[in-house]
């Protein structure tokens, strides 16, 4: 199958297209879903294309919403719901928990709930307290659900399409800062399957594991570190819940040092479950105590001053392995010059959203 | 127009009226014994709109419910074996002892199932009319919850949807009064009439006497004709009052909350003997009939506590299944992986 580069975004947008195109039962909606602008591009002509019984704008209720789209997947259909910001899901909490993680468990696997709620996160341009948290620990937490965070623009296609065709429900985040990250992507009906793990980098010396944009910072971080004749496994979650442990317990276990990344908060993290099942089942062979890097336990500012070193980056990383192996690897090397913008990916990301 | 109601339908309403009453009344008898170790929500005296929903409703609408879910899985025409064994926590209830009271199902007769938080099973019963409307099969969605249910803001957010979109749904509101022990004058404004303010939304608004059942089999019948015939959904308020306590087997008048005047009051509309007396004087049934109908759901309520007895406990290992599909569910087309 040909693989041409192709945008994270793009790939979204092609993961929905090849899925409403296969099965007429998956239906498409969200806030923006048919605006001009069309989710960042994620669903761009999908209404022209199948219709707006299939794909359409919603009120803005998002709990009903989650709660119409688990009534229309226990009566047969397929439904992929859009929010822009995960925090605005949060008034969906009740569908999401109540209904749509724990009804195929209490119906005893009678009834099954296939729905995918796409949701965003990012950082920077001042999206602040409310407009750029990470909640996938909250989500990994909730037994029934699916928790998947591609890193790679081959994934998000990949791994969205394997949601859309999973029977239970999924909550699939997105990055904005990858959105405008192209790489090679397969066409047609390609699926990366759920629960599995991507070793992206092999290595002997440190275990990076890392999800979303945090993978990003992990590859950055590698490639410094292998300069300096450190060499990484660098782990791409892909998957939160459930988690591939095999592959990276395995990695920790070849390795004997890990550092887990998160592009959330430190307490009640992955990253930090991550940590306790290294120690509790990697115990032997760790050559030092296992690490984690993610936010400071406080909400994310806005203004740009206050953000500069909030988020961890590779710089942070190299820092951290420093530490972890006892000498110095030239860390500052990555550090974000003074002069830079800390809080934009590229040039391409202005805000104002 | 009540009148039209024909003996055989007249006398199915009836039945499973007496399903519920018997069933309830048998509940709270024999809870004490505490082998239905789970919360209940009894419905004594809240037989009439399940009822009237079970026989106005096609078997394949789907209902949902809520916490006090026994009379409407009943009066769709559940099965009693399996709503007893489920309070039980026995192999044999409905959801083989996960769900208990608040989660009751029975798809065979189109009670998809209750839930057990306030209001959260009305988007879900839009969500079907939604795939009901794409899918061309022209069943009609059912969420049934009581007047607090109206205080959530999911359900304005479901009726907005639905009168958006003019679902094939009904709005059924069990208007009894009491949140718990919280009367509705302490939750809504004074003078506010509950379907008033939703045919405000825009959706067709029915309101009747809960205690009257052939009134309330025909404006179901009529809203169900509504909602099928592409006209968009229906909210229905009927008034109505639980006779025992919120949760549990007891009466509570004693606690001060409502009145012994006002239970009274009430049980003295109450609307199985009201329906008894109607049935008798059409002459739909002589009181040899009647007596014979009651025995007939008296011996069916027994058989489901002897079911519910004689099922096995599901092994503790049963706990750890089913949480996710293996299978996938959607079509390939070559597809391929990496």
């Amino acid at each position: 199958m040909t693989a041409r580069s192709i945008t994270y975004a793009a790939a979204i947008h092609e993961a929905i297209q090849t899925a409403m195109t296969l099965d007429e039962r998956v239906i498409c909606y969200g806030l923006g879903v048919p605006d001009p602008k069309g989710v960042f591009g994620t669903t761009l002509g999908l209404q022209e294309q199948f219709g707006a019984e299939r794909v359409f704008d919603m009120p803005t209720s998002e709990n009903a919403m989650t709660g119409v789209a688990v009534g229309a997947a226990l009566a047969g259909l397929r439904p992929v719901v859009t929010h822009q910001r995960v925090d605005f899901f949060l008034l969906a909490m009740d569908q999401l928990v109540n209904s749509a993680a724990k009804w195929r468990y209490i119906f005893r696997g009678e009834m099954a709930v296939p729905l995918t709620i796409r949701l965003v996160i990012g950082r920077g341009w001042g999206q602040g307290p409310t407009h750029s948290q990470s909640l996938q620990a909250w989500f990994a937490h909730v037994p029934g659900l699916k928790v998947v965070m591609p890193s790679l623009a081959a994934d998000a296609k990949g791994l969205l399409l394997a949601s859309i065709a999973d029977n239970n429900p999924v909550v699939f985040l997105e990055h904005r800062w990858l959105h405008n990250q192209a790489g090679a992507v397969p066409e047609g009906d390609y699926r990366v399957p759920l629960g599995k793990a991507a070793v992206l980098r092999e290595g002997a010396d440190v275990t990076l594991v890392g999800m979303s944009f945090m993978t990003m910072e992990a590859l950055r971080a590698a490639e410094h570190l292998a300069g300096r004749g450190v060499t990484c496994d660098v782990v791409d979650l892909r998957t939160i819940a459930p988690l591939d442990w095999d592959t990276v317990l395995g990695s920790v276990s070849k390795t004997g040092r890990l550092l887990a990344l998160d592009t959330s908060w430190i307490t009640g993290s992955v990253a930090g479950e991550i940590v306790a099942r290294a120690a509790t089942e990697c115990w032997e062979a760790l050559k030092c105590a296992p690490q984690r890097l993610g936010l400071p336990d406080f909400p994310v500012p806005a203004g740009y001053s206050l953000t500069r070193g909030f988020y961890p980056t590779a710089c942070d990383v190299v820092r951290k392995v420093e530490q972890m192996l006892g000498r110095e690897l030239g860390a500052e090397a990555l550090a974000i010059p003074a002069d830079e913008h800390h809080d934009v990916p590229g040039e391409w990301f202005k805000g104002p959203f | 127009m009540t009148s039209d109601v024909a003996p055989q339908t007249a006398i199915d309403l009836l039945r499973r009226m007496e399903r519920i009453r018997l069933l309830e009344e048998a509940i709270a008898e024999r809870y004490p014994e505490e082998k239905m170790r789970c919360p209940t929500h009894l419905s004594t005296g809240q037989e009439t709109v399940p009822s009237a929903i079970g026989v106005a409703l096609r078997r394949d609408d789907q209902v949902f419910s809520t916490h006090r879910s026994h009379a409407h899985y009943v009066g769709k025409g559940g099965d009693l074996g399996a709503l007893v064994a489920e309070l039980y926590g026995k192999a044999g209830g409905c959801c083989g002892g996960r769900g208990g009271s608040m989660h009751l199902s029975d798809r065979s007769v189109g009670f998809v199932a209750s839930t057990a938080i306030v209001a959260n099973s009305i988007p879900l019963a839009v969500g079907a009319a939604l795939a009901n409307r794409l899918l061309g099969n022209g069943r009609v969605g059912c969420a049934l919850f009581g007047d607090a249910a109206v205080e959530e803001g999911v359900f304005s957010e479901s009726v907005n949807f639905a009168a958006l979109r003019a679902l094939p749904v009904l709005f059924v509101c069990e208007n009894n009064q009491y949140s718990v022990f919280t009367h509705l004058r302490d939750r809504q404004p004074a003078g506010r009439r509950i379907h008033e303010m939703v045919a405000a939304m825009g959706v067709r608004t029915v309101v009747g006497d809960g205690n009257d059942a052939l009134a309330v089999l025909a404006a179901v019948e009529d809203a169900a004709a509504h909602a099928r015939n592409r006209k968009g959904p229906v909210f229905l308020e009927f008034a109505t009052y639980r006779w025992r306590e919120h949760c549990g087997p007891f009466y509570d008048n004693d606690l001060g909350y409502r009145t012994a005047g006002e239970f009274e009051a009430w049980r003295a509309r109450d609307p199985v003997a009201r329906l008894e007396g109607e049935l008798v004087s059409r002459g739909d049934l002589d009181a040899a009939g009647l007596r014979s109908l009651q025995e007939s759901v008296r011996a069916e309520v027994a058989a489901a506590f002897d079911v519910a007895e004689a099922s096995p406990f599901p092994p503790a290992a049963d706990a750890y299944r089913e949480l996710f599909v293996a299978q996938d569910g959607m079509p390939s087309q070559g597809s391929h992986t990496e």
